[in-house]
C-alpha cells in the first residue's frame, strides 16, 4: 500500500466509488442482457 | 460493400458478438493495469501530494462523459437522416453509460476539489455545463421511457440530444472561454507544456485507452440488448393483433 499521507479519504473514497460505479453498470448491463435474451426465446418458441 | 449494411440489426449482432468479449477483456485488462500503475507505482505531485492518483479515473471518465455525447449526437443525427433503427438504439445504449461517466467525473472532481480548492463544489463553468449535461442525461434516458411509440420517441430524443450538445461542448472548452473558474486547463493536450508530467502521463493514457475500449464494449453489448426488446416488442404485438383478427372472424 502506497503512502497516501494527509489524503488517504480522499484518493481512497475516490477509488471505491469509482469502481463501484463502473462494476454496477457493467453488472446492470449484462444482467438485463442475459433476462432480454432469455425472453426473447421464449417469445420466439411461442409467437414467433 | 458499405457502412449502412450494419444497421441491419442481424448483421450488427452477427459483426458485434465475437467482438464485445474482447472489448469487455482488453477494457478489464487496461483499466486495472492502469489503476495498478498509477495507483503504487507512481510518486506524488509535488503540489498536490497523493490526490493526483484520482487523475487516472477523473480525466477518463470526464472524457467519456463528454464523448458518449458526441456519439449519441452522430448516431442521432443518423436516424434523423437515414432512419436506421440500429442507430437510434445505439444511442440509447450508450446513455446510462454516459450517466454512469458523468457521474463518476463529478464524484471524483469533488472529492479532488475539496482539498485543493478548499470545496465540494463551485458554479464554475466547466463543473455547472458538466453537471447541466449529466441533468441532460437524464432527461434523454426519462424521455425514452416516457414515450412508447419507439419512433417518436427516438425523434423526440434526438432533438434533445442536439440542444443538449451545447453543453457536451461547454463542458469541455468551458475553461476557454471563461477563464475565471477554479477548474485547470486540460490535463492532456498537444503542447507538450500543458502536458501532465510523463511519470502521470502513461498511465494516464493506459487509463484512457481502458475508458474507450470498455465504452464501446458497454454499448455493443447494449444495443444487442435493444434490439432484442424491439424486435420481442414487435413480435408480441404481431401476435396480439393476429389475435384480435381471429377474434373478429
Amino acid at each position: 500500500m502506497p503512502e497516501l499521507g494527509n489524503y488517504a479519504a480522499e484518493v481512497l473514497s475516490a477509488y471505491a466509488i469509482s469502481l463501484l460505479l463502473l462494476a454496477g453498470i457493467v453488472a446492470l448491463s449484462l444482467r438485463r442482457g442475459r433476462r432480454v435474451k432469455r425472453e426473447l426465446q421464449e417469445v420466439e418458441r411461442d409467437h414467433g | 460493400m458499405s457502412i449502412w449494411e450494419y444497421a441491419n440489426p442481424k448483421k450488427f449482432i452477427a459483426t458485434t458478438t465475437p467482438l464485445i468479449p474482447w472489448a469487455f477483456g482488453l477494457a478489464g485488462a487496461a483499466i486495472v493495469g492502469a489503476l495498478i500503475w498509477g495507483f503504487f507505482f507512481t510518486p506524488d505531485d509535488y503540489r498536490q501530494g497523493s490526490t493526483v492518483k484520482i487523475i487516472y479515473l477523473h480525466v477518463p471518465s470526464a472524457m467519456m462523459a463528454i464523448n458518449a455525447w458526441v456519439m449519441m449526437l452522430v448516431a442521432s443525427l443518423i436516424w434523423l437522416i437515414r432512419r436506421h433503427h440500429v442507430s437510434a438504439l445505439a444511442a440509447r445504449a450508450a446513455a446510462p453509460v454516459g450517466i454512469t461517466m458523468t457521474l463518476m467525473a463529478l464524484v471524483t472532481g469533488a472529492i479532488w476539489g475539496q482539498p485543493m480548492w478548499g470545496t465540494f463544489w463551485a458554479w464554475d463553468p466547466r463543473l455547472t455545463s458538466f453537471l447541466i449535461l449529466f441533468l441532460f442525461y437524464l432527461g434523454y434516458v426519462a424521455l425514452w421511457e416516457a414515450i412508447e411509440d419507439p419512433d417518436t420517441a427516438a425523434d423526440l430524443t434526438s432533438v434533445l440530444c442536439i440542444v443538449g450538445s451545447v453543453f457536451a461542448v461547454l463542458s469541455r472548452y468551458a475553461v476557454l472561454f471563461w477563464n475565471q473558474g477554479l477548474h485547470q486547463g486540460a490535463s492532456l493536450s498537444l503542447d507538450a507544456e500543458e502536458n501532465v508530467a510523463d511519470v502521470f502521463y502513461f498511465p494516464l493514457l493506459l487509463s484512457i485507452a481502458g475508458f474507450v475500449l470498455l465504452f464501446i464494449a458497454l454499448v455493443l453489448y447494449r444495443t444487442q440488448t435493444e434490439i432484442r426488446v424491439r424486435r420481442m416488442r414487435a413480435l408480441l404485438a404481431r401476435s396480439r393483433r393476429a389475435g384480435t383478427r381471429e377474434a373478429r372472424a
